[in-house]
């Protein structure tokens, strides 16, 4: 402990006796840790923004259905709407939202076209916190109830079937029998979505008429569960599961949609990646800031030698300067990335480049998500790789005879 | 028992193309509380055969014995442990850490042995009084003269209490009058704390203060002579 003190008091003077040269490679240390985090940030926030728009974009945090609903998701595959038990449960804060849908694959007809789409039935007011449908429409109105006989589609699909808001349209499915149902809807809203898919694939109707289309009683086809929290999901799921008993599946939203799962798993692997690309430009000048000054004080290392300090010491004197340095850097960058993005929280304006952020499902407005995890990540990767750099020239100056080094001119 | 004690040690050096003897088969003991002067001129030997009796040069062959513990054939660690606890060193170009004050300097061997703070700083206040720089304990290295920091050297060499002191050349960059100051305070302690002292000079002045000169030449012990000191 005393040892260390004194390793320690020596790291720190040390430091500041070439006060440019210190301050040069603290500038880069603050900047590079400033835009490990921010970019992180930035990144994060976009893949957040990705990922929450694709969970709201019907599957909610958890789901709950028929076993073999996956397979083929048709009316015969629904369950009971939701029992006092799951009721329970879908009433605790940790649930944001929940809403029972019926989901069927349907065929719509305008005078002049026909598309297959997927039918959803909702309760709106169930559906406004939990998808996308609300938020997007572009023209017309939402559905106002679980009777609405109204239907609300797609810009893209309105394209498609050539026809237009106010007008009437056939959607025709399958109800328990196998028996063809159709029924005639007036298309009461238009919505947009930044992904083509949803605009094309999906209409919605009133979650009672479209059970009353397919004669399946109260049943529904699934159960979506939003939860506070898309990255910590099992919690939730387990609780939704032991309520929901026995002839349903529950899944999280990592399985019904695995390309989103994937791009959070990726972009924890690209954070890591950046920050380790960052630290190996910072590496050339921190190793080359530790040699300077070893070689500056060959004579001084060769008298702590020849009064007694050992190797080990001279090692860990470098290594304590190397993390000084780093931890130094990392706490002023920190704190300046932080205030950066703390400003910029309500959103960063990429209308000028929104277009392009659309077509692959980012929204225009950037939102930084800072995350402790990724600051802390960014924080222990420096301070290791910092120690793996400095590992070097630490040995090289504990290899140094005293007699040799004291003499050195 | 003596203090040092040198059995037959041999010392090669390269230099480029060239062996040269540093050390050819000297044998010398330097009983406690002595206080001896190696005297050559330069190239002589005598720092080679300091370096060797402090552990910090190894020796071709022969024994190195400081008071009943054979050190020549020691480790790194081992002779860095010795140095610490047993040997104080001065060297000839102050050598101290100049990011330390002098009480930090005096300190620094303490400290690196765990000595207790409170110890250590009452320890370096006293001996810093003892070699006339009180009141220059909070400067650093830069902000004294040569003979201050000579004398913190000193301070730092004796101020764990080591049962030898080594000293290289310790007046060569100092003026007659700090000179004889330190070579005064060498004595002391010499007296004092029965603190054996070995240094290596070629300073008249200096010679004239030890209690024996051994004299070298091409690394051989060439004459060793009790005299009255000064």
């Amino acid at each position: 402990m005393i040892r260390g003190k004194v390793t320690l008091r020596l790291a720190w003077r040390n430091l500041w006796r070439n006060h440019r040269r210190t301050l040069i490679m603290l500038a880069a240390v603050i900047v590079g840790a400033w835009a490990m985090i921010f970019s992180t940030a930035l990144m994060r926030g976009m893949v957040d923004d990705m990922i929450q728009d694709g969970i709201r974009s019907l599957p909610g945090d958890v789901q709950v259905h028929h076993p073999d609903f996956r397979d083929d998701p048709s009316v015969v595959n629904s369950i009971a709407p939701p029992t006092d038990r799951l009721l329970g449960v879908l009433e605790q804060p940790e649930v944001v939202a929940w809403a029972a849908r019926v989901r069927v694959p349907a065929v719509v007809s305008s005078e002049r076209n026909t598309r297959g789409v997927t039918l959803v039935g909702i309760d709106p007011d169930r559906e406004r916190e939990l998808s996308f449908v609300a938020d997007d429409m572009a023209d017309g109105r939402f559905l106002e109830s679980a009777e609405d006989q109204g239907l609300v589609v797609g810009r893209k699909l309105l394209e498609r079937l050539e026809t237009d808001l106010g007008k009437r349209v056939v959607v025709m499915s399958q109800d328990e029998k196998n028996e063809i149902v159709d029924r005639g809807f007036r298309i009461v809203g238009v919505f947009e979505s930044s992904m083509q898919a949803r605009e094309d694939g999906f209409v919605f109707a009133g979650k009672a008429t479209v059970q009353r289309l397919l004669r399946m009683g109260n049943r529904v086809s699934e159960i979506a569960v939003l939860g506070t929290d898309y990255r910590h999901v099992e919690g939730l799921r387990r609780r939704v599961e032991e309520a929901a008993g026995p002839g349903v599946v529950v899944q999280p939203w990592t399985e019904l949609e695995p390309y989103l799962a994937s791009m959070m798993g990726m972009m924890d692997g690209f954070v890591l990646i950046w920050i380790v690309v960052v630290f190996l430009a910072l590496a050339f000048g921190l190793v080359n800031t530790l040699v300077m000054a070893v070689f500056e004080r060959v004579r001084e290392i060769g008298l702590m030698l020849a009064l007694g300090m050992t190797p080990a010491h001279i090692r860990a004197q470098i290594i304590a300067e190397s993390t000084l340095l780093l931890a130094l850097g990392l706490a002023v960058g920190d704190v300046l990335a932080w205030a950066t993005i703390e400003p910029l929280k309500g959103g960063i304006d990429l209308s000028i480049v929104g277009e392009g952020m659309e077509l692959w499902g980012a929204s225009a407005v950037l939102y930084p998500a800072l995350r402790w995890e990724d600051i802390v990540l960014a924080n222990v990767v420096v301070i290791l790789l910092g120690f793996i750099a400095s590992l070097s020239p630490a040995w090289r100056a504990s290899r140094f005879e005293p007699v040799e080094a004291i003499t050195k001119v | 028992m003596p203090a040092v004690r040198c059995v037959d040690v041999c010392k090669t050096y390269r230099q480029g193309e060239l062996e040269v003897k540093g050390l050819d088969h000297v044998s010398l003991e330097v009983g406690e509380g002595g206080f001896v002067c190696l005297s050559a001129p330069s190239g002589g030997g005598k720092t080679t055969l300091l370096n060797a009796i402090g552990g910090l040069h190894r020796i071709d062959s022969g024994e190195i014995w400081l008071a009943d513990r054979r050190i020549d054939g020691l480790g790194k660690g081992e002779l860095a442990s010795l140095r610490l606890h047993q040997i104080g060193f001065v060297f000839q170009a102050y050598n101290l850490i100049p990011v330390l004050t002098a009480r930090e300097n005096v300190e620094f061997v303490m400290e690196v042995q765990g000595v207790p703070p409170d110890q250590r700083r009452a320890r370096s206040m006293e001996i810093l009084e003892e070699v006339g720089l009180k009141g220059l304990e909070d400067r650093r290295p830069a902000k004294m003269s040569g003979g201050q920091q000579q004398r913190v050297a000193v301070a730092r060499a004796i101020a764990s209490r080591p049962t030898l002191v080594l000293a290289d050349e310790p007046t060569a960059n100092l003026d007659s009058h700090t000179a004889e100051q330190l070579m005064e305070l060498f004595v002391e302690l010499n007296t004092r704390h029965e603190t054996t002292f070995v240094i290596a000079t070629h300073d008249q002045r200096v010679m004239g203060y030890a209690r024996r000169i051994v004299r070298m030449l091409d690394g051989r012990i060439v004459d060793d002579t009790e005299q009255e000191a000064a």
